[in-house]
């Protein structure tokens, strides 16, 4: 096996593929694919299985904006619409975007610390297959009697009690999605802390790097929280406690509380990995090193402390005193802090680069601009006077979309884009990466941005119907739903166009103002990678700031 | 990776540890926490607080409105009423009022209230003697029966509040080993 080291920088499409010979993969599918230890063919399977939840998730938004599209009841059934919304959400979140991070994590991570695997790579085989079988109990409840969950993601008792027996399947759903992202959430810690090549010292590892270390903390601690709250709502359904039963003297408040303990920190664990891909993205195509580099870092762990602090911005509605109204208003609008000081760091990356807008940079730059709008409509939704007001309305589903899917998925999509050439060996097209990030945005706002004056004007979240003066904007909302929706088949033909049809081979940098360790090691990444540790030495990686 | 194994196992250990903490915080801390919290604050467990007899005070003439307020949860089948929709009553001096609940089931069914105070900040003020909240209330088919609460409001009633409503919902109870009305 030949040892790849940081020496082959300049390596060439020619000897990447002779590296392809000796990449030692194991035969037959099930060896490769069931009982694979290795972090990239995890990473893969991560990855195939978010997409294949993104549209499964996205589907049942298709059916939600169907339904919206005209006042009345047309489509389907109130208590049908109400599992769509519930499960659309369980899926985006525990389906799509968090297995698509930890795909991420699994196939950047060891690359970019010059590490030759996963620190556990059997238990790391564990937590992804853990998840196929979590999301087939799940989606098995829609087909049963008494039907899918439908009192939102939230699961807020006493509705979510009434749903029937299908709810333990629910409940141990959740509990299973929870084991796997703790698992991975340790093996991310383990490889990170104990893995890195030597000179691969904590202040100059990529930020994707210690964006995925903070996040895997966070999981570590509220994932335990969520199984916590959800096997109690399972104990008060199927074995006579009260822990959210008044009747009982429980507290169905208490339960929310409980909840967003868990929700808040859960919200930054699907966009804080998403703030390293950009961080990675705009240096890149800008050719300028990142802006206060050390500043990044410090930002994102204020947001993951701060997030811990803040969970009753969701509940300002409940009846606090008005000392918690005040504690929790302040300490959300703190956060804006540390995220302006990342917006502006990107910003300044920019500022004077040699920019050139290949896709994965027109998507970070997408995201740096509808992030914001999405954070400044939070700012709106965290002074609690006025939030009264916005509570439970459109303008909460417009805010929580804007940071979710021109947030989240905009820089998944980003990232996919910037490192398809690294896993599959080959250039995708240009021109459809460039028409489907178009398409993408123009879409995304059309179908969002409408939701904002439809929550202004008092439309409830989570109602299957609406007064007819609202059904204006729901119309462009459900096209705007619907153009996105097939926008993104386009990224399902890039993708296999890529794979398995594009002629032009990838160079092992790829882009020209790539620098880091995942760029030293040929295109495609052979199987084994780094077998040897790379020794690293300042200007090697990209955004240190001791270069 | 030889080497690598003992800080490995170490470390997942330790984080291992954590999730099992954070699973406890959340089951075991977070709920006794929460209730401590309303206590301190008045919430929820509003005017729980039992006292053997009225204070012995002067009491100036200054008076504050109760409003009364009654639900019933839509598994128990009862009518339940105050007789006076509000009183407005001399603070720091004890009073009482009366509710009224009629089973409208042919059998016999057991019900418990729960109670509130508002706005919370007017809760920890307000201290019951005797309430029928106390006890599980069980009554005879069709039987209907007045329910009496004793009550106070503590004279050092921050100036600005002047109102407040005492608000109960009856639940449906079978759990017989709940402390039972003797009427």
């Amino acid at each position: 096996m030949s040892s790849i080291t940081g020496d082959d920088v300049t390596i060439g499409h020619d000897e990447a593929h002779a590296h392809d010979d000796h990449d030692h993969k194991p035969e037959g599918f099930l060896a490769r694919w069931v009982f694979t230890t290795n972090h990239k063919d995890i990473g893969t399977l991560y990855l195939v299985f978010a997409l294949l939840m993104f549209f499964i998730g996205g589907s049942m938004a298709m059916v939600i904006r169907a339904e919206l599209f005209m006042p009345g009841l047309q489509l389907v059934e109130p208590d049908f619409f109400n599992q769509m919304t519930t499960m659309h959400a369980l899926i985006m979140v525990f389906g799509a975007v968090m297995p698509a991070w930890v795909g991420f994590a699994n196939w950047m991570i060891p690359l970019m610390v010059g590490a030759p695997d996963m620190a556990l790579p059997r238990m790391n085989n564990w937590s992804f297959w853990i998840l196929p079988f979590a999301f087939t109990m799940l989606l098995s409840t829609l087909f049963m009697d008494s039907g899918g969950p439908a009192a939102g993601w939230t699961l807020y008792p006493p509705l979510s009690l009434q749903t029937g027996d299908s709810f333990a399947f629910v409940v141990f759903a959740v509990h299973m999605m929870g084991i796997s992202s703790i698992m991975g959430a340790i093996n991310i810690i383990a490889t990170i802390m104990n893995m890195r090549a030597p000179g691969m010292t904590l202040l100059r590892m990529p930020l994707f790097v210690w964006t995925w270390l903070i996040t895997a903390y966070l999981l570590i601690a509220v994932m335990p929280v969520l199984a916590g709250a959800v096997t109690m709502l399972l104990t008060d359904h199927f074995f006579g406690t009260s822990f959210f039963n008044a009747a009982g003297g429980g507290d169905p408040v208490m339960f929310q509380h409980i909840f967003w303990f868990f929700g808040h920190p859960e919200v930054y664990i699907m966009i804080l990995p998403a703030f390293g891909v950009v961080s990675e993205i705009l240096p890149t195509f800008s050719r300028k090193p990142l802006f206060g580099y050390a500043a990044m870092v410090y930002a994102t762990a204020s947001i993951a402390f701060l997030s811990f602090i803040v969970w009753a911005h969701h509940m300002f509605t409940v009846g606090m005193p008005l000392e918690g109204e005040l504690f929790f208003m302040y300490a959300t609008m703190l956060i804006a802090v540390p995220t302006g000081v990342k917006v502006f760091n990107w910003v300044s990356t920019m500022w004077k680069g040699s920019m050139t807008f290949e896709t994965p940079m027109l998507f970070s730059i997408g995201f740096v601009v509808l992030f914001t709008i999405g954070g400044l409509s939070g700012l709106m939704l965290a002074i609690s006077a006025s939030d009264l007001q916005y509570h439970d309305t459109y303008f909460v589903v417009a805010h929580f979309h804007y940071v979710l899917v021109p947030g989240a998925v905009f820089t998944l999509m980003a990232g996919a884009y910037y490192w398809l050439p690294k896993w599959s060996g080959n250039m995708y097209s240009e021109r459809w990466g460039k028409i489907h990030f178009w398409l993408s945005t123009i879409s995304v706002n059309v179908l969002f941005f409408p939701q904002h004056y439809l929550g202004l004007a008092g439309m409830p979240r989570r109602i299957p119907d609406y007064a007819p003066q609202f059904a204006d904007f729901n119309m462009w909302s459900s096209l705007g739903g619907f153009a996105f929706g097939l926008s993104q088949l386009i990224f399902v033909g890039v993708v296999i166009h890529c794979v398995f049809f594009s002629k032009q081979k990838a160079t092992a940098q790829v882009w020209e103002g790539a620098k880091g360790l995942e760029w030293t090691v040929p295109s495609p990444a052979p199987h084994h990678t780094f077998t040897t540790p790379p020794k690293v030495t300042a200007g090697m990686v990209a955004h240190a700031d001791d270069h | 990776m030889s080497s690598g194994d003992g800080k490995n196992r170490k470390l997942v250990l330790q984080l291992l540890g954590v999730a099992v903490a954070m699973f406890g915080f959340g089951v075991f801390v977070m709920p006794p926490l929460y209730v401590t919290f309303c206590e301190i604050t008045g919430l929820n467990e509003a005017g729980i607080r039992r006292a053997e007899a009225a204070p012995v005070n002067t009491v100036g003439d200054r008076t504050v409105k109760i409003r009364f307020d009654a639900n019933t949860n839509s598994a128990l089948n009862w009518d339940f009423e105050p007789v006076a929709r509000s009183l407005e009553i001399p603070v720091g001096e004890p009073a009482e009022a009366f509710y009224v609940a009629e089973n409208l089931e042919g059998a016999e069914v057991a019900g418990m209230a729960t109670f509130n105070v508002s706005p919370p900040v007017a809760a920890r003020y307000f201290v019951k003697v005797e309430c029928f909240c106390f006890s599980r209330q069980v009554l005879a088919g069709g039987e209907r029966r007045e329910m009496p609460v004793y009550f106070f409001v503590q004279p050092d009633l921050p100036d600005d509040i002047g109102e407040m409503t005492l608000s109960y919902t009856f639940f449906k109870n079978e759990d017989p080993s709940v402390a039972q009305a003797t009427p």
